[in-house]
């Protein structure tokens, strides 16, 4: 019996939510008094994991799988879940752990359950606390399996330092026939991106157009933030799809969300309910964001932001 | 070309989400049902193939009675037939497992569901289904195109976009960006004639036993009252941030 948390990486880094993911693992498998095992794939950077403490680092360093395949992947940690008896495997959530946790799930005939947000009420049976319903509520949930895989979402658990003086392993794996091939891939450079993010500046049809989106994204310069925008934002194309957030967009769950011009439909607020900490900036009093967050400034957008930009830099 | 589009009935998004019987159980009286968002732009997409790739559309639900409303609509939006699995949707696993054992009866060369419904908000099945299948597999994917039997697809991943290609069979997670919202076709009189003529084959189900449980739901505690700054007063909201939300 044991925990096995996948560390996913990217250009040979580790992502904080797989040290979050890992810190979760530890504690788990102490609940469950178990060994934790934390799994690398053609990362370097092994080291650094030891001050999450697992009990073994286990490292597969393949050609093969040099590019992410949700297949590929998933037929190789299948194998490692044989071979290490792993009865729960521990995922980030990023969109990537996602889709492969997903595909994971069906290759090795066990439940998945994603947006895990604490460790286990009971190992036996095994139930997790997860949110459902975009945010606005959550679910106790039984998995029913000798093998069980949960995601963890991001910031919800937090990074929990346990150094240990784990051993190093190393993984050969199986080669795996697949089609699916990655032609290209187009990164937009520099952004910190909404799913890695601690804080978020989102802004909506308050900011009156595009054109105005430069202090916007100052401000999340300014406090190393990723940037979003509301859904009718994105539908008149004032933005990519891909900052959109809320319910049919994307879900936010950074440890602080500054809500700009949003007025705060309730679509809205159920994508962004799992962020800790909502600070919103509205010229209307009345708007319903203002029951949903924790500060609020009542004032004009173009007033309020460059003078938040200004004291946050003289800081 | 075969394509299979995997719905779920979802309550409305304004919907007022609450529990019954001891907060085991979803209440959904008073609740609207519709397709799932991540679902309908697949189906648009799929409708759109009927012209462009010579396809053959049909519609799945695993569900009771209750669901043929949604299934009637995506006839009448321009799928060409509709399948009801005949058993409530339980989780995930046994939602998977049926639609693998009808598509071992039929072979489609593209399956689509939403990348996840905005109820359970799982966003399983699609891979599960891969899995079960050994079918190339793409989710998160907001375009497609399909020549023949080979398939070129982009998926959102983080800070950008991944552009690959297989052979089909492949199993797409849909979202907003495959389809536009302003593509969505509201479906007109003739659509809806037409949804009534159009078969719905009502299957019985293989009594998969379900791999997870929810036992119990809960709402997030109400929050505490807004603190108000003054906007000539944003000292202050950094300060609280920094020293009483300890989040900058």
């Amino acid at each position: 019996m044991s925990v096995l948390v996948y560390i996913e990486s990217e250009n040979n880094k580790f992502k904080k939510s797989s040290y979050e993911a890992l810190s979760y693992g530890k504690a788990l498998a102490e609940k469950m008094g178990v060994k934790v095992s934390g799994l690398v794939i053609n990362c370097s950077d092994a080291e650094s994991l030891k001050a999450y403490g697992p009990d073994k680092i286990l490292k597969i360093d393949s050609q093969e799988l040099n590019e992410f395949s949700s297949k590929k992947y998933a037929h190789a940690i299948a194998d490692v879940i044989k071979s290490e008896n792993a009865n729960v495997v521990v995922l980030s959530s990023t969109p990537d752990s996602k889709y492969l946790g997903a595909h994971l799930s069906g290759i090795t005939d066990s439940p998945f359950v994603s947006n895990v947000v604490e460790l286990p009420e009971s190992i036996n049976p095994f139930t997790v606390k997860r949110t459902c319903f975009t945010n606005k509520a959550f679910s106790l949930t039984e998995l029913i399996s000798d093998t069980k895989i949960i995601s963890i979402t991001s910031n919800s658990y937090g990074l929990i330092e346990n150094s240990n003086d784990s051993k190093t392993e190393e993984i050969d794996i199986k080669s795996i026939d697949s089609d699916q091939r990655i032609l290209n891939i187009e990164k937009e450079s520099g952004s910190v991106t909404i799913a890695d993010a601690e804080i978020v500046v989102s802004a909506g049809r308050g900011l009156k157009g595009p054109e105005n989106w430069e202090m916007i994204e100052t401000l999340a310069k300014t406090l190393g933030a990723a940037t979003a925008c509301s859904k009718p934002v994105s539908d008149m194309g004032w933005r990519p799809h891909s900052e959109h957030v809320g319910q049919t967009g994307k879900p936010v769950s950074s440890n602080l969300y500054i809500a700009i011009g949003i007025s705060g439909a309730i679509q809205h607020l159920a994508g962004i309910n799992s962020s800790k900490v909502k600070v919103v900036i509205n010229n209307d009093p009345e708007a319903p964001f203002f029951k949903a967050a924790d500060y609020g400034v009542v004032g004009d957008a173009f007033e309020v932001v460059p003078s938040l930009i200004e004291k946050l830099k003289a800081r | 070309m075969n394509i299979l589009v995997c719905i779920s009935n979802v309550p409305d998004t304004t919907s007022k989400i609450n529990f019954v019987e001891n907060d085991s159980k979803f209440d959904t009286s008073g609740v609207q049902f519709v397709i799932n968002p991540n679902d309908e732009f697949g189906l648009t997409k799929a409708v759109w193939m009927k012209e462009s790739n010579n396809a053959n559309v049909t519609v799945l639900t695993v569900g009771e009675q209750s669901v043929e409303a949604t299934l009637r609509k995506c006839l009448a939006i321009g799928a060409d037939k509709a399948v009801r699995i005949d058993c409530p949707a339980n989780d995930a696993y046994s939602v998977a497992k049926e639609i693998e054992a009808h598509c071992e009866q039929v072979k489609y060369d593209l399956i689509i569901c939403g990348r996840e419904s905005i109820d359970y908000n799982g966003g399983i099945v699609p891979g599960l289904i891969a899995g079960f299948l050994d079918y190339n597999f793409v989710t998160n994917c907001v375009n497609l195109d399909i020549e023949g039997s080979k398939a070129t697809f982009s998926r959102e991943m983080s800070g950008g976009t991944e552009i690959s290609e297989c052979q089909l069979p492949l199993v797409v997670g849909s979202q907003k960006g495959l389809v536009e919202e302003s593509d969505l076709i509201i479906p007109n009189m003739r659509g809806i004639m037409m949804a009534r003529q159009k078969p719905l084959d009502i299957i019985p189900a293989q009594g998969i036993n379900p791999k997870t449980n929810d036992i119990k739901f809960n709402k997030p505690e109400a929050k505490s009252e807004v603190k108000l700054i003054k906007a000539d007063e944003l000292d202050k909201l950094i300060d609280l941030l920094e020293n009483e939300a300890k989040v900058i």
